[in-house]
């Protein structure tokens, strides 16, 4: 009787062990594998001011817009007026789709899932839930008889 | 219980189950001496295995151009969590994989279980080899660091000494006539897709061909197997082989902690080769032989081109000893192919010391000898005790 009771705590005593130590090595297998697959942090470098050319761009005079690149992010330029300008994160609230302006309905657009911005990058129509991010544009003096530079930077 | 039970019959009406269950539980593996050599496979499908998985998982982050390949090499061992370890299992492993491949390789050609009737085992099993050394040949390029590229323009140049067919070769390994960019995309498309796909197949039907056919007994060890009651192999010969594997895990882990796998230098085509510029070890006695070659040519060959085709048909003929080998279905012996076999291990271990000026890789032969004889000691089976 004895002998058995014995039996049954080594028994237990060895599974437990067992148990254990398969569970130390699967869990030293899956840490670092599953730390592996969970992409590092890459700090990017951070832009406040990008110069996005002159007001004659050919492009901003034809299409009315440009995408411009302020560091990694696309900004989208909009050429409203002769000397009114406007800056607006590129990328559409609703799916991460790049917005475009168009010139003849005066709005801003996505062409994903028709999300339509008006000028001032506020939500009009469409599924998107907040309004684009404002930049500031700034328009610089380059010279007697040179075209304004535009500057855009972080409102 | 009952869902299991539920779920087995639901699996019993659409596959053999049973019979598989039946299969594996009156499966049995031979005792004798050597029994401790059954483990050499599956410690080469361990490595394998390994293989496998931190090379998928190093796909998450590689970048294979010329641009990119070193730079993401370096920010997977840098900046990722783990990264170099996984990147040095990956080495480490590849080598443990090839040199427990030529580990049984040479027991099974030397307890001659090639012969009737596990001939396709045999030539799948040699073809494993050239895959294995074909994975290790385009690997050691993709980190895009001097010694890769200088071992890679050397490589795919011996292929271009052969005569007739040569210059294509040549070409079609480097996709073009140099090493560059377009060989890195070339021998990463080798390495992560053409040669898992052929090597998938083939390893399939080795061990396939192992299940059906069961453990080959060496002619002079079948009256001992005889005698003596065959192991289970479930459990006993696969819990075995799990601790050989958990084992061989550790092993691995430590060496690839202790002594992780350097990354040296970006490749740079115009920067003159430095000293040491040599292939992975399992390529050692060829290059060297090579390198005992003078130049010069006889009849239209270059000399070069001598030690290739020597090695080429050696290669061919060890696929097709099973078929050459024709005393050994007879008699249960042949001892001219146990001494081609004695002097092939001896020259090739000899070339691969003399090339790297070091006794180390005849130590490390002897000490798997050594390691296998006590662990055949170890892991005999002790006949059980009457009970009283």
């Amino acid at each position: 009787m004895e002998n058995e009771i014995q039996d049954t705590s080594r028994r237990r005593f060895l599974n437990w062990f067992l148990g254990t130590s398969s569970g130390a090595l699967l869990a030293s297998i899956f840490y670092p594998v599953l730390r592996f697959i969970s992409p590092p942090e890459v700090p990017e470098a951070s832009t406040n001011q990008v110069e996005a050319g002159a007001t004659n761009d050919p492009e901003l005079l034809e299409n009315g817009y440009k995408i411009i690149r302020f560091g990694v992010e696309p900004v989208i330029l909009v050429r409203v007026a002769d000397s009114d300008f406007r800056a607006f994160a590129g990328t559409c609230t609703h799916l991460d789709c790049i917005v475009e302006f168009q010139k003849d309905k005066k709005r801003l657009w996505c062409n994903c899932h028709n999300g339509e911005y008006n000028l001032h990058g506020q939500q009009v129509a469409g599924p998107p839930p907040k309004p684009l991010e404002p930049f500031q544009v700034d328009l610089v003096y380059k010279g007697a008889g040179e075209p304004q530079s535009i500057v855009v930077s972080r409102a | 219980m009952d869902y299991i039970d539920k779920a087995r019959s639901w699996l019993d009406a659409r596959l053999p189950v049973s019979e598989a269950r039946e299969f594996a539980a009156k499966k049995t593996v031979p005792v004798h001496r050597y029994t401790v050599l059954y483990y050499l496979g599956g410690m080469t499908l361990f490595f394998f295995i390994v293989q496998v998985v931190t090379g998928i998982l190093l796909m998450l982050y590689y970048r294979p151009s010329a641009e990119e390949a070193f730079e993401s090499v370096e920010f997977l061992m840098t900046t990722v969590p783990f990264g170099w370890l996984i990147r040095s299992v990956h080495s480490w492993s590849a080598n443990l994989m090839v040199f427990f491949a030529f580990v049984h390789l040479a027991t099974v050609y030397f307890t001659k279980a090639y012969r009737k009737p596990r001939e396709v085992t045999w030539i799948t099993g040699c073809l494993l080899l050239f895959l294995a050394m074909g994975f290790g040949f385009s690997g050691y390029l993709l980190p895009w660091n001097q010694l890769a590229f200088f071992a890679t323009k050397v490589g795919t140049d011996i292929a271009g000494a052969v005569p007739l067919v040569g210059e294509w070769t040549l070409r079609f390994l480097r996709g073009g006539e140099r090493v560059t960019g377009g060989t890195l995309s070339r021998f990463y498309g080798w390495h992560v897709a053409i040669l898992p796909a052929v090597t998938v197949v083939l390893l399939g039907a080795h061990l396939l061909l192992v299940q059906i056919q069961g453990m080959s007994v060496p002619p002079k060890q079948e009256e001992e197997a005889s005698r003596r009651r065959p192991m289970k192999f479930f459990p006993n010969f696969a819990l075995r082989d799990l601790f050989g594997w958990v084992l061989a895990l550790g092993v691995l882990a430590a060496i690839a902690a202790l002594f992780p796998w350097e990354l040296g230098e970006k490749a740079d085509p115009f920067a003159p080769a430095f000293k040491d510029i040599r292939p992975e070890w399992y390529f050692m006695f060829m290059f060297e032989t090579l390198k005992l070659v003078p130049g010069g040519e006889i009849l239209g060959i270059e000399y070069e081109a001598i030690p290739i085709l020597f090695f080429s048909l050696a290669g061919l003929l060890l696929m097709l000893v099973p078929f050459l080998d024709l005393k050994v279905n007879r008699t249960g012996d042949s001892p001219l192919f146990t001494w081609i076999g004695v002097l092939a291990l001896v020259y090739i271990v000899g070339m691969t010391a003399w090339g790297y000026r070091s006794l180390v890789p005849v130590y490390i032969v002897l000490l798997t000898g050594v390691v296998m004889a006590v662990l055949g000691y170890g892991t005999r089976r002790v006949p059980r005790r009457e009970s009283k």
